[in-house]
């Protein structure tokens, strides 16, 4: 047995592959979310999914060690923040919040349909990121039973 | 057009607050007061400017079968103002309060959170749309209940969590039946629909709102969370929460549905009426016996809820006025109440009435602010709190129903006693209370005094010529039942 934290070498091995493939067909999704199925929301729980494992695989420690968490917090919270700034954009533009201010393009071409790919990929950022933090919160907290009064 | 900024500025403060504070709490202090005060301005402006108008606001253009609408009139500005008074008096409360605590900016987040989260609720008009926005804010509330960090506010917070999501989930079983029955969201085209759907479909939409909406409000039978939620969160988010969040989550949205798209069924007004009435009286004879100065309060939020619910389940003129009339009211005294309950915590530690002793000494704004507050829930004379109540009972009286009135009475003459032993025991005894040295600094005191005024300056509006711009367009948009579906509708 390993004295490492977290699974054992097979697990860790076929992780170190699989994960940039689960983050790659998370940006799949998330760029293709106004032509195919999906979009930002499950693109982002695909990617934070993919983090999800390495946490898994080889423990907490070494993920926030891999990771900076610091700046994927600035992430989280500045991607809402675009997404707000996206929305006044379109009251300044056409008078209402949200409005699409981007040209449409043609129907089924990867850059097309306005502001919709920008606002999945804030999603897709903003999912992917509170998800994981999420449960790395929860995977840091020390249960311990709390003073009895 | 100013509707989308009511739920722009706390959310966009909100989350610039988790970027740029750093580890102190200075710069998400000013945020989040640079936000609420620009958030009662342009409520107050819109209060005074367009209280007879019904404003439409469509997001991203998209008109009403497809997108989502914003609807402003009178009713909603008047509760973005309560909401805007409320949130910032208890921020300012919060600053040192918070600081005796940890100190962290993430209080502030959340906090605007549950403001966001509120406006949102106040100022939608679909449905769907409101649910996300009750789902916010009462989560932001989930995390600021437990923020204490001891065991007994996470016990709350688990109680309060489980039994949200409990109202929540009937809500959305609700909110599919209506889809299912309307094909529509918007509450506007639900009105519209509903005349030409099944009465037993209604009855069920109706039952599960006024099941979903009722435990947000906490009346009587669905009450249980709330006196530990309340007693437990920090003393200017227990003002939040029984001040305005039930009033909003429960109350509004209530009123919102029955009166102006169901067009006031009379069962279902019945129902107002039979578990306001239970609500009175029960809430107030939990009160009277409780020790816990939050605690006790908490049960006199459900015991006042009782009486709102009495005023609009009688559904005559004077009977909503004196609804919306308390409604207010009661926000603003039992904001105070629970500022004083903090306070007092800050100097003596304990929340105990059985330990507190002559507090006017080393308090006297505190102990005074208590005494005008409490002066007015139970309901005496110069203050507001009487003339809301004489208005319900007057109502109740005229519409030919005297059981309610006399409930009403009772319940107020108990409020009186209970009050008094909280003035008794806590404020004004014989008995030294321990103090450990922390005092009340300018900030809480500004937050009390401000409620303080307001409890005797509200008492105004009930003169003629101030109802009629203050509170009659108000009572107008319930009255005239359908014509909120017309304007919305643009017809």
């Amino acid at each position: 047995m390993n004295k490492e934290p977290g699974m054992t070498l097979i697990v860790k091995t076929v992780t170190r592959i699989s994960v940039w493939l689960i983050i790659l067909y998370g940006f799949y999704i998330i760029f293709h979310g106004h032509l195919t199925p999906g979009g930002g929301f499950g693109g982002g729980v695909i990617i934070a999914l993919a983090l999800l494992n390495v946490l898994l695989a080889y423990g907490k420690d070494f993920t926030r060690k891999w990771l900076n968490i610091k700046l994927l917090e600035n992430f989280e919270s500045s991607s809402i923040t675009l997404f707000l700034i996206v929305g006044i954009i379109g009251m300044a533009v056409g008078g209402s919040f949200l409005f699409n201010f981007i040209d449409k393009g043609t129907l089924f071409n990867m850059l097309s349909s306005g502001t919709i790919l920008p606002l999945n990929i804030i999603i897709g950022i903003k999912v992917a990121m509170s998800l994981f933090l999420v449960v790395l919160a929860l995977a840091a907290y020390n249960f311990d039973k709390g003073d009895e009064q | 057009m100013i509707i989308p900024y009511f739920i722009i500025i706390p959310l966009l403060a909100a989350f610039l607050i988790t970027l740029i504070a750093g580890e102190k709490d200075d710069w998400a202090i000013i945020l989040s007061i640079i936000a609420v005060i620009s958030l009662l301005i342009l409520s107050l402006f819109s209060y005074i400017t367009m209280h007879t108008e019904t404003l439409s606001y469509y997001m991203s253009s998209w008109k009403i079968p497809v997108g989502i609408v914003l609807v402003q009139d009178a009713l909603t500005s008047f509760m973005l103002v309560l909401v805007s008074i409320i949130s910032l008096t208890s921020l300012i409360f919060s600053i040192s309060y918070v600081r005796n605590l940890s100190g962290d900016w993430k209080y502030y987040s959340l906090f605007m959170l549950l403001v966001a989260g509120m406006n949102g609720v106040i100022i939608t008009g679909d449905l769907f749309n409101l649910f996300v926005f009750v789902e916010i804010s009462i989560f932001a509330a989930y995390a600021l209940v437990a923020y204490g960090g001891k065991a007994e506010e996470f016990e709350a917070s688990f109680k309060y969590a489980v039994m949200g999501s409990v109202s929540s989930t009937i809500v959305l079983l609700g909110i599919a039946v209506t889809y299912s029955a309307t094909s529509t969201l918007t509450l506007a085209k639900i009105g519209e629909q509903l005349p030409s759907i099944n009465s037993s479909i209604k009855l069920w939409i109706g039952g599960l709102f006024v099941a979903g909406f009722g435990l947000k409000a906490a009346a009587m039978p669905f009450h249980a969370w709330l006196p530990d939620a309340h007693s437990s969160a920090p003393a200017p988010i227990s003002a939040m929460l029984s001040g305005i969040l039930i009033k909003i989550l429960g109350m509004y949205v209530l009123v919102r549905i029955f009166f102006n798209i169901f067009d006031a069924p009379q069962f279902f007004l019945n129902i107002f009426l039979i578990i306001g009435s239970i609500s009175m009286i029960a809430g107030v004879f939990l009160a009277v016996g409780q020790w816990d100065f939050k605690r006790l309060l908490a049960y006199h939020s459900i015991s006042q809820m009782g009486y709102i619910f009495l005023g609009f389940g009688l559904s005559t003129t004077l009977g909503i006025l004196g609804g919306v009339f308390h409604l207010l009211n009661h926000a603003l005294f039992k904001s105070l109440l629970f500022y004083n309950a903090g306070a007092v915590e800050t100097v003596t530690g304990t929340r105990d009435l059985r330990k507190l002793g002559n507090l006017t000494r080393i308090i006297p704004t505190t102990s005074n602010t208590s005494m005008i507050a409490s002066l007015a829930i139970s309901g005496i004379p110069p203050f507001n709190g009487f003339f809301s109540k004489l208005i319900i009972i007057i109502a109740a009286i005229e519409a030919n129903q005297p059981v309610y009135a006399l409930i009403a009475v009772i319940g107020s003459i108990l409020t009186l006693a209970s009050f008094m032993k909280v003035q008794r025991y806590g404020f004004r005894s014989e008995k030294k209370a321990d103090v450990n040295g922390k005092s009340i600094d300018w900030k809480m005191n500004f937050a009390m005094i401000t409620l303080a005024v307001l409890c005797v300056a509200t008492s105004l509006m009930i003169i003629p010529g101030i109802r009629e711009i203050a509170l009659d367009p108000v009572v107008d948009v319930l009255q005239n039942r359908t014509l909120y579906i017309q304007l919305v509708m643009g017809k």
